[in-house]
């Protein structure tokens, strides 16, 4: 194979620069037209109940699953850790703090993306090669208000409602396995819990990041199916873009949410 | 500026690029008010893109596009929407919408753009499903149809709104001969019954030529001949007469460009 010249470097690194520019351009574009002016959310209601169905309803099964099993899990690790410090009656206050605080957030928008967000970015891409939205187009319907706004309302709405629900759940999971099998005290479960579980500090920052993500998540998601190569292979890799960018976005930027929100510096 | 009355669409000095290719460079094109007009050319010429232009979504680099006196590439977002409601496009997959039965396609441009009541919307529905053949299959879904039905319930859905102009993108590409019939009679019928005006771009010469009561022959980016199907039949220019007659080989060659066919046999690896 040739070797390339430094220029050639230079020309192929500048080249990729401005692409990333021009996409970035096109995402906040895309997502102005579609959340702001005439046609917006208002006139179109149904559609916003028939994807926070689509979206979020069709999500819960996972997503309590998911919260179960990792309530669970937590209660038994740190009941096993705790336990050598004769603090077994913490169990509940750490896992309430680990769900509100990162997991809840963390894991359920990961799920999301998994879930939901690649199923956007496919229906979307579908929609886009069956020339559906050039159809709406010349029926005199904008798609980015009729397809793309319900959808990210209903992503908006879903994801914080979908990771309180985690986190409800997780906690009565590791109650569960706590209190029910492991034989921790229950008052001490509960009322150690209670008095360590800030309303603002926890409870609202955890709502916070989850907004967040859902923000991040659902725009990656259907800008991905809007903006993709109307192909099969085009929808396959804005899939793949969709679950891979969203996932290190939310990592990303929980990150920088608990540097924030928790960081003493 | 203002425009013919007796077109209703003008293409002036429209130039389109596809990155440094230039699709489309400074071509004129009018089409007549109420006739069909057909829009042929090769595969790959750009008729689809024109198509595209003259539904504003494309824009072009330079020219204008005035569509029922109005230069469409200067109008905003929301002026584009509602001037494409007095057109109407027949896609080459049919593009319906796979979520919804065929009434509900057909209903949908009357749900999105008129207060009529569920009575008017049922009657002007099964109308316009009556008028192509296929009142008895309103409730079934898209996938329970044949390629010839969904392009059929495609151009019920295209003219719900009465629209001025009819566009269709490729419309006998992968029919049965019965199917095509259909269309072909179809597109004629409802352009004199409607008095709408009609595009029709396509590679099908016989059929296209027998509805058109205009043609315009696009290649290498312009527009290489225009009249009618008799004219352009009876034309000295060598490139029409090797498209209307159907030559493998002439002016458009039968080769892609390549070195020398012995020098690449026997050349080096």
């Amino acid at each position: 194979m040739r070797r390339k010249s430094l220029l050639e470097r230079i020309r192929l690194f500048g080249r990729a620069a401005i692409d990333v520019l021009a996409v970035l351009g096109r995402s906040w574009l895309f997502l102005l037209h579609a959340l702001i002016g005439r046609g917006g959310i208002g006139g179109s209601f149904q559609l916003l109940v028939k994807q926070l169905y689509s979206v979020g309803v069709l999500s819960l099964a996972i997503i309590v699953v998911s919260g179960i099993f990792i309530g669970m899990v937590l209660s038994l690790q740190g009941f096993n850790i705790l336990s050598s410090y004769g603090s077994e009656q913490a169990v509940g206050q750490m896992i309430a703090l680990t769900l509100l605080r990162e997991l809840g957030p963390v894991v359920t928008a990961l799920l999301f993306a998994g879930r939901a967000g690649s199923a956007l970015t496919a229906e979307i891409g579908n929609m886009k090669s069956t020339e559906q939205l050039s159809s709406l187009e010349m029926i005199g319907v904008d798609p980015l208000k009729y397809i793309v706004a319900p959808r990210l309302w209903a992503g908006f709405i879903s994801l914080p409602l979908l990771a309180m629900i985690f986190s409800v759940v997780g906690i009565w999971g590791g109650s569960w396995v706590a209190v029910d099998w492991l034989g921790v005290y229950e008052g001490s479960f509960w009322s150690n819990m209670q008095n360590s579980v800030s309303f603002t500090d926890d409870v609202l920052n955890g709502v916070i990041k989850s907004v967040v993500f859902a923000f991040v998540v659902t725009w990656i998601a259907v800008f991905q199916g809007y903006d993709c190569e109307p192909t099969s292979e085009g929808i396959s890799r804005a899939t793949t873009k969709t679950v891979v960018y969203a996932s290190l976005a939310v990592l990303g930027l929980d990150f920088i949410l608990t540097a924030l929100m928790f960081g003493d510096f | 500026m203002s425009v013919d009355n007796a077109y209703a669409v003008e293409l002036k000095g429209v130039t389109f690029k596809r990155g440094s290719r230039s699709i489309f460079n400074n071509v004129d094109i009018r089409i007549p008010r109420g006739k069909v007009t057909g829009i042929m050319g090769p595969s790959g010429c750009g008729k689809t893109t024109l198509l595209r232009l003259i539904g504003a979504q494309l824009r072009p680099a330079s020219g204008e596009v005035w569509v029922a006196g109005q230069n469409l590439p200067t109008l905003s977002r929301s002026d584009l929407f509602d001037a494409r409601k007095q057109m109407g496009v027949l896609f080459q997959s049919g593009a319906l919408f796979t979520d919804l039965d065929v009434f509900e396609n057909v209903a949908f441009p009357l749900r999105v753009h008129t207060q009529l009541s569920d009575e008017m919307i049922r009657d002007i529905v099964l109308m316009k499903l009556q008028a192509v053949g296929l009142r008895g299959a309103f409730e079934l879904m898209p996938d329970e149809l044949s390629g010839g039905m969904k392009r059929r319930v495609a151009l019920a859905r295209a003219i719900a709104l009465d629209p001025q102009i009819l566009m269709y993108d490729e419309p006998f590409v992968g029919q049965d001969p019965i199917a095509m019939g259909v269309l072909v009679r179809l597109i004629r019928l409802l352009n004199d019954a409607l008095g709408i005006t009609s595009i029709v771009v396509s590679h099908d010469l016989a059929e296209t030529a027998s509805i058109a009561d205009y043609l315009y022959v696009v290649g290498d980016g312009q527009v290489l001949g225009q009249g009618t199907p008799q004219e352009l039949m009876n034309s000295d220019n060598p490139r029409i007469r090797q498209f209307m007659k159907g030559d493998p080989d002439g002016p458009v060659p039968f080769h892609f460009p390549a070195p020398d066919y012995r020098a690449d046999l026997l050349g080096k690896r």
